[in-house]
């Protein structure tokens, strides 16, 4: 007896992003994620490997080991984030963080420049994450960036004009974050497309947490917003970054070397940071930036067999 | 889906007897429609309707029981494609493979402890699915005995019709998943199945031959049913899994069972990932091989997050939690029983390396704007839980802190409780620098 293959009619697609100086396209989905028989998934999710401003002081050991000789020098990690095979590499401005080194918008405008000099792949540019400075230092970091085509946040309802105006200026996209809550998203994306940046150019931030970590909750925002985005609503229609890494490596099954009961930490971390990544994939992310290179070569295996024909 | 209240008073005999504990025939088709009563407490509706009625009622996706005792497994009853639309019903089952070739009791051993504590629940997998190998009914036979007597979870035998016969003999009576009937010989394996009434995998090459069987082997009467639509290949099987989900809530009949997939990967990163990803995507049951613990406990682990209920928020203990060993000089933090709330607290507390004392205010599991708004996160429930813990014995200071969130709180709470109270971070995040800035200057 032959099956109807059921096919929804979906009327509309996510918008299509354009990244880095070769311009790497990203996002341009017209269906649900890896159902390729019912639409199209034009550009595959990308990785983006951490490089961050200053020594981590809160990397595990198996964090530190692949970065070894290059913890100190943001460029140099930056070249080795290349080499690894991320598709982008993402620069946290660490340093500008009161609590650290507290440096300056122009510190670290010019480590940014430094950095995306020395690549020729799309570079992310995250602050600090205090609000306030962030809203200091981004637009000076955007306009030193000029040309860069780069994805510059994250952009919050406190200090989204600043980093709007000036990732409009030169040219750059950002990433809005909201906390875990679709309307949220919404009503950023459209107070950022108000001051006229185009929503082609914004990419948003579930602030999603880690496998065990309240990790359904963004997944279930992003299978919404994806159905949202397909039937027309524009506010929802744009690229999901996931920060992975950040999340993952914070569970204890991913950095406790000495949980026995859990299994060695080599694969158990790896699965956590994956898992947690490949979770979101199948939910609608689209930018994952991770921290382990092993895990973005797992995720990349992944990605590949999940893009693979499945037409009836 | 399902017929609407109406529909079903239609069939109904309309005596308004109230023998089935509602006021009128029509409330009680409400109540049918609603998924919350039975036809059975109707004792006068005729055949006819009761045949009309039952297979219209029947929910898209059948229940399914596998196994007996204590760890029998129920699968099916779902009814949404996404979680948020209602929630998904039966967390899939966990099927680890043991060969009869190979060293089974020893298998069976490591699968047993395959058992994670996480915030005061328990979470294990579910199958052990012994596998014919060797292709020898003996051989095979002997594997089913030696694991059952091991272990506890119930069974998925997969073997031809031959050796299966052997392994019922000896497994049958614990209503074991039998594996599988396929075009070739789904006569021997329904009546196989029938004999022990256990729960009988139909197995195709692609959805069209699938729902062909299955209709074949409904013919003779046998709807103890799970589907394999053949594909072993990461995107067809989302494709497959997709489809049979949708095609059963439309009602297509076929493929209203719950369904299996085969994660086994030479390699145990790439099965645990699969795994996780038809977890899900719908699978009823996962087969993986691998029995260690760091393969494994991610899957159990998205399982757990992507079962739970949208509307219900999951709470953790309301108790004192030590995080990395805190002396006497830890802070004090108060959060809500939110485990959301909770995680986000303790991971960046142990994020910043900080020792502390965490207590979550039991708020029926809500988060802490949501449980001041409700009147649940107040200086009054935030003073019994520090009193009736007694955590501040803990301590060599008089300090507790509360989310930045709730500030309004500070001053009554500290009337109430006689300590000084600090206001924090409105988000876990900030905790790090706070830390820092605050407590450790």
């Amino acid at each position: 007896m032959a099956v109807n293959v059921i096919k929804e009619r979906w009327t509309s697609k996510v918008a299509e992003m354009k990244l880095g100086p070769n311009e790497i396209k990203i996002g341009g989905e017209s269906t649900l994620p890896f159902l390729h028989f019912e639409g199209e998934m034009p550009h595959r999710p990308v990785t983006a490997l951490e490089v961050i401003d200053m020594e981590p002081e809160d990397y595990p050991d198996m964090l530190k080991e692949p970065f070894a000789s290059v913890l100190n020098d943001p460029v140099a990690w930056a070249k080795k984030v290349v080499e690894y095979g991320a598709d982008m590499v993402a620069l946290r401005l660490m340093s500008a963080h009161p609590d650290w080194k507290n440096a300056s918008a122009d510190e670290v405008a010019a480590t940014a420049r430094a950095v995306a000099d020395a690549i020729d792949v799309p570079l992310i540019v995250i602050g600090c994450g205090v609000e306030e400075k962030d809203g200091e230092i981004l637009p000076v970091v955007a306009e030193k960036l000029e040309g860069k085509k780069c994805l510059i946040g994250c952009v919050t309802q406190a200090n989204y004009k600043s980093v709007t105006a000036a990732a409009n200026g030169y040219g750059h996209c950002v990433i809005a974050s909201t906390p875990l809550d679709i309307n949220l998203c919404k009503q950023l994306n459209i107070l950022i497309n108000e001051m006229g940046l185009p929503l082609d150019r914004v990419a948003f931030d579930p602030l999603v947490g880690a496998l065990g970590y309240g990790i359904e909750y963004a997944y279930s925002i992003m299978e919404r917003a994806r159905t949202g985005a397909l039937t027309g609503d524009k506010t929802l229609a744009t690229p999901v970054v996931c920060f992975v890494g950040q999340e993952a490596w914070k569970a204890k099954e991913a950095k406790d070397p000495d949980a026995a009961e859990w299994g060695p930490q080599g694969d158990r971390a790896i699965l956590w940071e994956t898992t947690t990544a490949t979770t979101f994939a199948i939910a609608g992310g689209t930018i994952f930036i991770m921290r382990h290179p092993e895990s973005i070569k797992r995720f990349n295996a992944f990605i590949d067999e999940a893009m693979k024909s499945n037409a009836y | 889906m399902g017929l609407t209240g109406l529909e079903i008073f239609k069939q109904l005999p309309k005596k308004n007897c109230k023998e089935c504990g509602q006021p009128t025939c029509l409330a009680f088709a409400m109540q049918l429609a609603a998924g919350k009563a039975s036809l059975d407490a109707c004792p006068y509706v005729s055949d006819a309707a009761r045949e009309a009625l039952d297979s219209a009622s029947a929910p898209p996706v059948a229940l399914i029981k596998i196994g007996a005792g204590e760890k029998l497994l129920e699968l099916g009853n779902e009814t949404v494609l996404f979680r948020h639309d209602k929630r998904f019903e039966h967390p899939s089952g966990i099927a680890i493979q043991v060969n009869d070739n190979e060293d089974v009791k020893a298998k069976v051993e490591k699968i047993n402890k395959l058992v994670f504590d996480r915030v005061g629940q328990t979470h294990e997998v579910n199958l052990v699915a012994v596998n014919n190998a060797s292709g020898d009914a003996a051989k095979f036979a002997e594997a089913v005995k030696t694991a059952q007597e091991n272990t506890q979870y119930p069974l998925l035998l997969i073997a031809d019709a031959a050796a299966m016969e052997k392994g019922l003999e000896v497994a049958g009576a614990n209503k074991p998943v039998v594996y599988a009937a396929d075009a070739n010989n789904y006569e021997a394996m329904v009546n196989l199945a029938k004999k022990y009434e256990a729960p009988l995998v139909v197995k195709g090459n692609d959805l069209n031959s699938l729902a062909e069987l299955v209709e074949k082997v409904m013919a003779l009467g046998y709807k103890n049913l799970i589907l394999d639509s053949g594909s072993r290949e990461l995107a067809k099987v989302i494709a497959d899994q997709t489809q049979i989900r949708r095609q059963a809530l439309k009602l297509f009949r076929p493929f209203g069972y719950p369904t299996i997939a085969f994660a086994n990967n030479d390699d145990a990163i790439i099965e645990s990932l699969n795994a996780s990803t038809y977890v899900a995507k719908y699978a009823g049951i996962v087969v993986m091989n691998s029995a260690e613990a760091e393969h494994i406990l991610p899957v159990i682990t998205l399982r757990l997050n992507v079962y739970t209920d949208p509307q219900k928020p999951i709470a953790v203990e309301s108790k004192i939690y030590e995080l990395l060993n805190p002396g006497p000089d830890a802070p004090v933090l108060i959060t809500t029983n939110f485990s959301l709330s909770y995680f986000c607290v303790a991971g960046d507390t142990e994020g910043a390396r900080q020792p502390a004392y965490v207590i979550p205010v039991d708020t029926d599991g809500i988060s802490v704007l949501t449980a001041w708004a409700a009147g649940k996160f107040t200086p009054e429930t935030i003073a019994d839980t520090v009193k009736n813990l007694g955590v501040m014995d803990k301590v060599n200071h008089k300090k507790i802190i509360i989310p930045g969130g709730v500030a309004v709180l500070s001053g009554k709470t500290a009337e109430l409780t006689g300590l000084e109270v600090i206001v924090g971070p409105r988000e876990s995040a900030g905790l790090p620098s706070f830390f820092k800035q605050r407590w450790n200057q």
